[in-house]
């Protein structure tokens, strides 16, 4: 099964101030975002990050081949159990993600 | 009326290209802007009163602007000073801004705006109801505020103006959003207030909206009708795409962004390149809301931590790592509550097994052997004290322990001695929420100087 990582150009997640996270897939292609909108469903980005599908935002983005998922952090920026301050290396959880056949 | 702001980069403290400044400055802008901060880097800075970025490369870079400023002649502010915008970070910006004067013999009318607030005023707002929270934001009481070391509330727009309005040559001031120390002038000459605002976030992290994004600089040229983005170093060229991509940049909603007084909506925005260089947007739509709330940030301690480092390679325990953590954590926990007599609660101590799971913890999806781990060990408890003593507790256990009774006594690497690293008191984030006000200057002070 393909990872998404492999499929798209760049895979960028950052702070969207302390409390959210934001993903942006930049698929690179018309092609490769038809491929990323119509087999990554929200639920498996929810699943990934051990949430419920409708705590999480998304906004597919054809002009921009982009498509971007916001959620609250998985831990509170800068808290005891946070790994990661700026929220970057949760790209690489989706990165690796399956698509579906 | 043509409004032209030039942002050195998208921080005091990033480095900017010198050139490309003196570009901007030939092309005669009509203000200097530049954000000195953010949340980005946690809640310590915000917690403290401080800033991230060394004194002396501040101080070197502001002296730059402030020379580029006695040269073109108009206003330069920095918003959010000092990485977190409280007071003490003000104070400290101003003592640099001092000082430079002093050494380039600039007379200088300077206004200062500050966005501290005071814990018991905040607590009484809480409970009067003039405070509430936004997506996301922890559950708060009123004794939440007063357990803060610093809140700020965030200015927009017209206290900027406000700022402005005072003639001064240099405006310093507290925390601000990214966007309002842009966006003030140009709404004040009557330029589109859509295109104010969204060319305001396009350009707030300088040059990140165009090719060679380390370059820092960048000028927006507002009106009636848009802006135009145009980066100025060598090589770097802003497309319709760089442009409307960046309004994905930290942004949790990419067409949408609230702002003191009603929210911006780009969500018909027109982006077409003018050269290869330039880049036109128009349609941006600026929509005011009923109440006029300015967002608050508010740091409070969290228990002072004491971090431990250790490397496992003998293969048979970097293979079974986690049961070695969890026995760990388990006996040095029994024995810390036994000997110090502290109850549960009253400490926390985690291993983080970095080459295995240290990044999503138990969302990590690979199984992959690493062949060495390196083991970060961090202790939280109620004073320095006691977590640098939790930290004495777990330090044998960290270089001698065995998997199991029958095999030999292994030792594993530590990097330092004395191998506990005390952090002292860390901070935490407290507030995600936002303050009516009825006057947009109530709860922020304009202080007017003049030096030299």
């Amino acid at each position: 099964m393909a990872k998404l990582g492999d499929i798209v150009q760049k895979i960028r997640s950052k702070n969207a101030g302390p409390f959210w996270l934001t993903v942006d897939i930049f698929c690179g292609t018309a092609h490769a975002y038809a491929h990323v909108v119509t087999k990554l469903p929200s639920a498996a980005v929810a699943k990934a990050f051990g949430m419920n599908t409708q705590d999480i935002k998304r906004f597919d983005i054809a002009d921009l081949h982009v498509v971007k998922f916001s959620l609250p952090r998985p831990h509170v920026q800068g808290s005891t159990r946070d790994p990661d301050m700026h929220g970057a290396s949760w790209a690489a959880l989706l990165a690796e993600l399956s698509l579906e056949e | 009326m043509t409004t032209r702001v030039l942002i050195p980069s998208g921080a005091l403290g990033l480095n900017y290209d010198q050139v490309a400044l003196d570009r901007g400055i030939a092309m005669k802008p009509d203000i200097i802007a530049i954000d000195g901060g953010s949340t980005d880097s946690g809640p310590a800075y915000l917690g403290r009163g401080v800033s991230k970025y060394s004194r002396a490369s501040t101080k070197i870079e502001w002296r730059g602007l402030m020379e580029a400023r006695a040269m073109a002649g108009v206003p330069l502010v920095i918003g959010t000073s000092g990485t977190c915008g409280a007071d003490d970070a003000v104070d400290w910006m101003l003592d640099i801004t001092r000082e430079i004067a002093a050494d380039l013999q600039q007379s200088l009318k300077i206004a200062v705006l500050r966005c501290s607030q005071d814990s018991a005023v905040m607590s009484a707002a809480f409970c009067d109801g003039h405070i509430t929270p936004l997506p996301a934001a922890p559950k708060v009481a009123a004794r939440d505020f007063t357990s803060c070391t610093n809140i700020v509330a965030l200015a927009g727009a017209e206290q900027i103006a406000a700022a402005l309005e005072t003639g001064a040559d240099i405006i310093i001031a507290g925390r601000t959003t990214d966007t309002a120390i842009i966006a003030a002038l140009p709404i004040m000459r009557g330029d589109d207030a859509g295109a104010a605002w969204h060319g305001a976030k396009i350009g707030e992290c300088g040059a990140l909206c165009a090719s060679n994004p380390q370059s820092g600089v960048v000028m927006i040229e507002f009106d009636n009708d848009g802006f135009t983005v145009i980066p100025l170093a060598d090589g770097a060229h802003a497309t319709p795409h760089t442009v409307s991509a960046h309004m994905l940049y930290e942004n949790s909603d990419p067409f949408i962004l609230y702002e003191p007084g009603g929210h911006l909506d780009v969500t018909d925005a027109i982006y077409a390149a003018i050269d290869d260089t330039r880049v036109r947007v128009t349609g941006s739509k600026w929509v005011p809301s009923d109440r006029y709330t300015v967002k608050l940030e508010g740091a409070r301690p969290a228990g002072f931590q004491c971090v431990l480092m250790c490397l496992l390679r003998d293969a048979h325990y970097v293979k079974n790592a986690h049961i070695w953590a969890d026995d760990i954590i388990r006996k040095c926990r029994s024995k810390v509550i036994k000997r110090l007599g502290l109850a549960p609660e009253e400490f926390e101590i985690e291993l983080r097994l970095m080459g295995q799971n240290a990044s999503f913890g138990t969302l990590e999806t690979h199984a992959a052997q690493p062949h060495e781990i390196g083991v970060l060990a961090i202790v939280t408890a109620n004073s320095n004290a006691l977590a640098m003593e939790i930290g004495q507790f777990l330090n044998p256990y960290l270089l001698h322990h065995p998997l199991t009774q029958a095999e030999e006594q292994p030792t594993f690497a530590f990097p330092f001695s004395p191998a506990e690293i005390s952090r002292g008191q860390t901070y935490e984030f407290c507030l995600n929420h936002v303050l009516t006000l009825d006057d947009p200057m109530s709860t922020f002070r304009l202080e007017q100087i003049e030096i030299g």
